[in-house]
């Protein structure tokens, strides 16, 4: 960190639920991605509509680290509730700003940091009649204040309210003034900018801020996926949002006025779970958005589906469970459900995307590999990618792509046959041509959960029923050799040490690796990116001798899959376990490499 | 005899329908239910009625949930796919399977368990939905693949074949499917072969989710006295209320009914429904009196049949939507995805 604090500081916001402060927020990120500076935020919301306590995190990063800290250098406290415990979490040295309209002098007992009141309400109240406008404004003249104690650029403010507003011309107006009511306070009150603050920097051009569940229905979208089916649960909701508002934007015929797309709210996830399988027998290309809940509910069509082998694409964005758990919380805990999700033998490919713009790429690649496989397909985000806005590199599409729609007979191709079998595996990779309804009698087959052989016949034969499970084995390692690889980074100096995470954790991790090297630990690291795990996976576990692997939940579940899968010794593998809820700091992953090195040291 | 393989005869003089098929043509694998069972009278209900549409095996889908009812789609129709899927939640697959695919005529069959009990749910978001599929459920009021317990659907009163007495009310699918806004709802009797094509007939070319209880007597489970799904028992209780005939397009009504006996209902294809009524002023089309009517039989212990219930209007689950009239699975890519132009140009609001 520069010791100057100069576009390298944790903000935190607290204010109660519904009171609109979320535009106020998203505000304040903007404006800093326009300044060209790496930004990140952080939404910690009650799993409430109006009245519970929620903050947010702006982490403002020269270097580009995304990851959460703990430290908090800046604090605005605007919700009574957590006034005490916001003041606290201040690190040393920071500021907190507070609304003076009140007086707070016995609360505001700590001398290591510096105190601002702004009477936000009074201002407010002052110069605005609607009480409800009082309110939102208030939100509005923080940002203003923050304007001018951080440095951000009050041009780059007003054409984003300008932008935000344009259709309603009054609302710019009210909006700039309450930002000069803020930015001027604090103005004439103190000496801005503070110590930490905002410098216009680089450019941001060629990035853009999304999060990860508007990322992913628009990977939907491009993949072609024409039937979306699901059951309303947190935090996946954002992602059937974006590919409804997306399907509006590009999916309605002009002239017919017709939807070349259909969404379906179904009933329970069970339900939406058949009408993903229903739509891609037919050749639909189809998904549904959950959360854990929903994979436990869907988890008997999923079975049928790997044993019948119907292609399907499951989004699980992940959240802290068991049961409804904290479902406003982040968490990697559905790794070890997903992965053999169902009763009796089965298992299934999963993506494991580490941000927005990989939720977009893998959507896509999901479908591609569902189909190829013939198997329910699993991309494993989480809330903390799913909802929250992440700077990610623009995103790129390939005109000539087109989906890998597998081994699908035509009519045509089923006339030339003597006789069409489901289930035969004809090329060796375990992966039998299917048909698909309506087209050709000569293709038609039956569909059933229960025994059936390679001809796609019911059958209680001991042999046939292991000839096709047996092949399901083939298929699986298939899946290996097409699902994405690791991303490995090599440290400067040749290490015995490798770190393993996946999906969110990675941001940690990435500035965790420069920490530890600046305290003289070198180590590789490997972001698993897909499960089954293919060949680099194990070979990065078999040639690191002792192995951190970095994760979300409290059992250790990527851990314990990599011993199920790779054979390897489990004494090497050291779990580093985050599993409060929140986004994994990099602190966490610094102190549990280093306490296990330490005691390794001392012991 | 389940273990042999069906035989294709091939015997002179057989009829050929409009597109050229014998019967024969519309008949799957061999049954393996229990000799006497109704549902195989009900596959081949479906078998005729499939074959007298002139229906290409091929433009149809059949799927089931689980039980023994579920098994059927098997033993009809093997050129068109099949979906055997798990227990009670055959109406999602079909929901998934007519939004991909809109041209595709959906069969369903189910059981009184299957759809009564443990996709009780799915049944009636079928009928909300107006799902345009023909959804038979197979009705003897007991489960028979597990030997004989009592299901939703058992009679209060009716006895079982171990000498149990059921203490619960039952469900009944006709009501249930009337009260939830259904647009056809019908009933009949797997003995009763006339009746049961006509309606199936009806259901199939009914735009809309075509419901049709069909009390099938369990040989093995449900046949004993004291049971109200019996053969005898329906036999000796079976009350049409109306009867059904259906009119293709383009074909005339031949049969003339007196004024006020007859109603004339129009599907969209251009077929007609001609629902002749057996009970004098049993209006079909007529939803709270309908409701009045089956109450006063159900008192009386009646299983009516026949064509209840009928709203041709009703608007299907495509139409709510404004879908395309280009099945999903048929729409082109390029007609789906955006392009790298839009896709710069909508990131361009991500700054």
């Amino acid at each position: 960190m520069p010791d100057n604090g100069v576009n390298d500081f944790v903000l935190k916001i607290g204010t109660v639920n519904g009171t609109g402060s979320a535009s106020a927020n998203g505000l304040l990120l903007k404006a800093l991605f326009r300044m060209g500076i790496p930004v990140t935020g952080k939404n910690l919301f009650p799993s409430n509509i109006q009245g519970l306590p929620t903050w947010y995190g702006i982490r403002v990063s020269a270097k580009g680290y995304m990851a959460r800290r703990k430290r908090v250098d800046v604090m605005v406290a605007l919700n009574a509730q957590t006034y005490q415990k916001d003041m606290d979490n201040v690190s040393p040295g920071g500021f907190l700003v507070y609304d003076s309209t009140w007086p707070r002098e016995r609360q505001l007992n700590r001398t290591d940091i510096t105190i601002l009141g702004v009477p936000l309400a009074k201002l407010c109240n002052e110069n605005f009649s609607d009480a409800r406008v009082r309110i939102l404004m208030k939100n509005i003249a923080y940002v203003g204040v923050l304007a001018a104690l951080l440095n951000i650029d009050t041009e780059i403010l007003q054409a984003l309210i300008e932008e935000t507003f344009a259709s309603k011309p009054k609302l710019v107006e009210s909006n700039l003034k309450a930002i000069s009511l803020g930015f001027n306070y604090a103005k004439e009150n103190f000496s801005c900018p503070l110590p930490v603050h905002a410098e216009t920097m680089g450019d941001n051009s060629k990035h853009i801020m999304i999060d990860g569940n508007s990322a992913a229905g628009l990977g939907c979208v491009y993949a072609g996926a024409t039937v979306g089916a699901w059951y309303p649960i947190t935090p996946s909701t954002g992602l059937m949002d974006a590919f409804k508002a997306y399907c509006k934007m590009f999916r309605i015929d002009e002239e017919t006025g017709q939807k070349n797309y259909v969404i379906v709210q179904a009933e329970d996830e069970l339900a939406a779970a058949g009408i993903v399988l229903g739509a891609n027998w037919v050749g639909a290309r189809a998904f549904t958005p959950t959360s854990g809940p929903g994979i436990s509910l869907m988890s008997e069509f999923i079975g049928f589906a790997y044993y019948t082998e119907i292609p399907s694409v499951f989004f699980d964005v992940q959240r802290v469970g068991p049961s409804t758990g904290m479902p406003t919380r982040t968490q990697q805990c559905d790794i070890m459900l997903c992965a053999y999700a169902s009763h009796g033998d089965t298992q299934h490919p999963m993506l494991l995307p580490a941000n927005p713009y990989e939720c977009f790429e893998m959507a896509v690649s999901a479908f591609d590999l569902a189909e190829r496989l013939q198997t329910p397909v699993f991309v494993l985000s989480d809330l903390d990618i799913g909802m929250n806005d992440w700077m990610i590199p623009e995103l790129k599409w390939e005109d000539s792509y087109r989906p890998d729609r597998g081994k699908v007979l035509n009519s045509a191709d089923v006339d030339k046959l003597e006789k069409f079998y489901r289930y035969l595996d004809v090329d060796g990779d375990g992966i039998a041509a299917r048909t698909l309804p309506g087209e050709n009698a000569k293709g038609a087959y039956f569909v059933r959960g229960s025994g059936h052989n390679k001809h796609g016949m019911y059958t209680e034969s001991s042999e046939e029923y292991k000839d096709l499970v047996d092949r399901l084995l083939v298929k699986w390692k298939t899946a290996r050799t097409l699902v994405p690889k690791p991303v490995l980074m090599r440290a400067e100096k040749e290490t015995g040490i490798g770190i393993v995470a996946y999906g969110s954790s990675d941001g940690a991790v990435l500035e965790a690796l420069d920490e530890l090297r600046d305290q003289g630990i070198h180590a590789d690291y490997m972001r698993v990116r897909a499960f089954p795990f293919n060949g680099e996976v194990t070979r990065f576990v078999e040639q690191h001798e002792t192995i951190f692997v970095v994760e979300q939940n409290r059992d250790a579940q990527l851990r314990s899959l990599l011993i199920l899968e790779t054979n390897t010794d489990a004494r090497k593998l050291i779990p580093v376990l985050h599993y409060s809820g929140m986004p994994i700091p990099t602190s966490c992953v610094v102190e549990g490499i280093c306490e296990h090195l330490c005691a390794k040291d001392v012991a | 005899m389940s273990f042999i393989k069906k035989p294709r005869i091939d015997l002179p003089g057989q009829l050929t329908n409009e597109i050229g098929l014998l019967k024969r043509d519309y008949e799957g694998v061999l049954s393996t239910l229990c000799a006497g069972c109704g549902h195989d009278s009900i596959t081949a209900a479906i078998v005729q009625a499939f074959w007298e549409l002139s229906m290409p095996p091929e433009k149809v889908i059949k799927l089931s949930g689980i039980g023994c009812s579920s098994k059927t789609p098997a033993y009809f129709l093997s050129g068109a796919h099949g979906f055997n899927s798990v227990h009670g939640r055959m109406p999602s697959v079909a929901v998934g399977a007519h939004a991909g695919n809109r041209n595709l005529v959906c069969v369903g069959v189910s059981g009184d368990g299957d759809s009564l009990s443990i996709g009780f749910g799915q049944f009636g978001h079928a009928v909300r939905r107006n799902l345009n599929m023909l959804y038979i459920i197979e009705n003897n009021g007991v489960y028979g693949l597990t030997k004989g317990q009592f299901s939703a659907a058992a009679d209060k009163g009716s006895k079982s074949k171990k000498g149990d007495i059921n203490q619960w009310k039952n469900i009944d699918a006709v009501s249930t499917a009337i009260s939830m806004g259904s647009s056809f709802v019908a009933r009949s009797f797997s003995g009763d072969r006339e009746q049961l094509v006509m309606l199936i007939k009806a259901g199939i070319m009914h735009p809309g989710c075509a419901i049709v209880d069909v009390v099938s007597p369990c040989v093995t489970f449900n046949n004993h006295a004291g049971s109200t799904k019996s053969y005898t028992y329906t036999r000796d209780h079976y009350h049409p209320a109306s009867q059904t005939d259906f009119i293709p397009p383009a074909s005339e009504i031949k049969v003339s009914y007196a004024e006020g006996t007859s109603i004339v209902v129009d599907l969209h294809d251009g077929s007609k429904l001609l629902l002749k009524k057996a009970d004098s002023g049993y209006d079909a089309t007529d939803r709270s009196r309908v409701m009045h009517y089956l109450e006063q039989q159900r008192a009386r212990g009646e299983v009516v049949t026949g064509l209840l219930y009928i709203n041709a209007e009703l608007p299907e689950m495509h139409n709510i939507y404004r879908t395309s009239a280009t099945p999903m699975k048929d729409l082109e890519f390029v007609k789906l995805n955006p392009g790298s132009e839009a896709l710069a140009k909508l990131q361009a609001g991500m700054r």
